[in-house]
């Protein structure tokens, strides 16, 4: 079993990366870009089968490693 | 007052941490592996700036959860004085023993250069030695110093005299202008509810002696190890 997490900054917290990101595509020409923000996908193998079991234990792992949930917010997928 | 330094993977700033101690106070701190799970009988550890982990996740995440900080937060609970200063604010706040968090400087440079701050609060056991409203001079050296906490938060530690240290201009002014890394209320250090847990962005490690090129770092120093432990 796979899990799959996303940690992406809370709204109104500033992202000066993804600024910079956004600024570079700009220079590329790339039109219509309102505004990035950059975050982390983090993929954990995992060893039992209980698929609810291990939703549980990644929101463990987000709370206490993952994600600095003062800035970030996470969403989990189990595969 | 006993003093550790504690060492971790990727840490640079240990050694001018365990002098300025060693210079300020005669005695030569203990120095702390972070895979230990007890600390020394100390009265003062100190989590010194570096890079931890190599910046792994999140400045000062991966050290935030060693062994060490484990005893760190357990003495600080019981009234354990703890300093940070960079990268070791960065890991007290990941530790959750300081509200906020340090985020990238506003223009995404790393910035290392002498800065002038405010001391905002000197009826800390850290700041002693100051007074309120002195301009001090010190060194920064960070990518990662861009305080921020929640709306409630910053109203919180405000209004508790929880920020010690402000980005000021020589004047002691904390304008826009000195507030090169875009920190929330140009807040460079912090402490805790209690008082016994302090983090700061700055170095005044680095300033402890005129070979340095100045003293200014030396009251904070003085201030908590000249104080009866």
């Amino acid at each position: 079993m796979k899990a799959r997490v996303h940690v992406t900054l809370k709204t109104g917290v500033l992202d000066p990366q993804g600024k910079a990101i956004a600024q570079a595509l700009d220079h590329l020409g790339f039109s219509g870009v309102d505004d990035v923000r950059q975050g982390k996908f983090i993929e954990i193998e995992l060893a039992g089968t209980d698929a609810r079991k291990a939703h549980a234990d990644v929101e463990a792992m987000c709370e206490k490693l993952l994600a600095n949930t003062v800035i970030e917010n996470y969403t989990i997928e189990i595969v | 007052m006993k003093a550790a330094v504690v060492v971790f993977p990727g840490i640079n700033r240990e050694r001018d941490m365990a002098k300025a101690v060693e210079l300020v106070s005669g005695t030569k701190p203990v120095m702390v592996w972070h895979g230990m799970s007890e600390l020394p009988k100390v009265d003062l550890v100190l989590v010194p700036g570096g890079f931890s982990y190599g910046d792994y996740l999140r400045c000062g995440a991966i050290a935030a959860r060693s062994p060490i900080m484990r005893a760190i937060i357990d003495g600080a609970a019981k009234g354990l004085n703890v300093i940070g200063i960079c990268n070791g604010f960065q890991i007290l706040t990941e530790a959750r023993l300081l509200p906020g968090v340090l985020m990238r400087n506003k223009d995404l440079n790393f910035v290392c250069r002498d800065v002038h701050l405010k001391v905002e609060n000197a009826a800390t056991r850290f700041t002693a030695r100051y007074s309120a409203g002195q301009t001090i001079r010190v060194p920064v050296a960070h990518g990662e110093g861009n305080y921020f906490a929640d709306a409630e938060t910053l109203k919180r530690i405000e209004g508790e005299g929880q920020v010690v240290f402000r980005y000021a201009d020589a004047q002691g002014n904390a304008s826009q202008d000195a507030n090169f890394n875009g920190s929330l209320n140009n807040i460079a250090g912090v402490v805790n509810v209690a008082g016994n847990v302090l983090g700061m962005m700055p170095h005044p490690e680095n300033l402890v002696t005129a070979l340095q090129g100045g003293t200014d770092g030396r009251g904070l120093f003085e201030s908590i190890l000249e104080r009866a432990a």
